[in-house]
């Protein structure tokens, strides 16, 4: 399983196209779902506020899947990824609007390693605020 | 009361062998709002060179946080949940989770660590087709936040 990009064409600093991910309450309740995870702070206000959370807030597991977009999109074969972890570092806040939230993710090629494998460092942010550090995949090429 | 250090290397029976579905991919890729066809159309998959649709990388995460129920509910260690956020999650791959694997999954408690009053719990879990083919390990780490005074 090796992706569409080569190896040998891919400089260090070398930018994947950003992309953005929208978030709005029913997009956390169908994640619940399809995830199995229910905790309420994921869906459920009163509960959030109340556990001193300043809103809901998204599954950082939902935030870990949009951002691997960025390199799975970039890849073409999502199963090139052979590494790809994350720190949760602040909430992506869903506010009740209808508008929800954004998920912004830039990412760019670190290092270049052996075996023709790269490793990607991902940025993630929502509302001007760094949701995921430490991000980092590292991806197959062909 | 901190964690007990004793647990560290504790490892957990194999959990029931989750089969992955074709209609599981679909719904969790759509929950993610990708529209890659490598998740839903086998002949899609098979161009890539996969033996059926594959599943999106954090989907692990469905298994293996069910899975590590068996630690964070585990009476003797004595976490409460209530007070726990995940801190931070990687997987490492030996090739994606496809369709028509069962998965078992075992939950190993690699560090506890107490940092400024919180507890700091690191569980990895191998995940291995029901063949004994390894396919992911997932690190999980969770914080459970220290208790307020009082």
């Amino acid at each position: 399983m090796t992706a569409k990009v080569n190896y040998d064409e891919v400089e260090v600093g070398a930018e994947l196209p950003a992309q953005s991910f929208p978030v709005t309450r029913a997009t956390l309740v169908q994640y619940a779902g399809a995830s199995g995870d229910f905790n309420p702070i994921h869906w459920n206000e009163a509960f959030a506020t109340s556990v001193g959370l300043p809103d809901v807030i998204g599954h950082g597991m939902f935030t870990m899947a949009e951002a691997i977009r960025v390199v799975t999109d970039w890849l073409g074969d999502p199963g090139a990824v052979v590494e790809y972890g994350v720190r949760f570092t602040k909430p992506v806040v869903v506010p009740n609007d209808g508008v929800g939230a954004v998920i912004e993710v830039s990412a760019k090629v670190g290092a270049k390693l052996d075996d023709r494998r790269v490793r990607v460092d991902l940025l993630a942010t929502s509302a001007g605020q760094k949701v995921l550090g430490m991000s980092r995949a590292v991806v197959q090429l062909a | 009361m901190p964690l007990d250090p004793s647990f560290i290397g504790r490892t957990y029976p194999p959990t029931a062998p989750y089969e992955v579905g074709r209609e599981k991919i679909r719904e969790f890729a759509e929950a993610v709002g990708d529209p890659n066809p490598v998740y839903r159309d086998q002949e899609a998959a098979k161009a890539l060179g996969h033996a059926d649709v594959i599943a999106p990388p954090t989907f692990p995460f469905v298994i293996t946080y069910r899975a590590s129920a068996q630690v964070v509910n585990d009476p003797e260690l004595g976490l409460d949940f209530s007070r726990v956020v995940h801190g931070d999650q990687r997987f490492v791959y030996t090739r994606p989770v496809r369709a028509g694997d069962r998965l078992a999954v075992t939950c190993v408690i690699e560090s506890i660590k107490s940092l400024a009053g919180n507890d700091v719990l690191s569980v990895r879990g191998e995940v291995h087709e029901e063949s004994g083919e390894h396919v992911v390990t997932a690190h999980m780490m969770l914080v459970a936040r220290a208790a307020e005074e009082g």
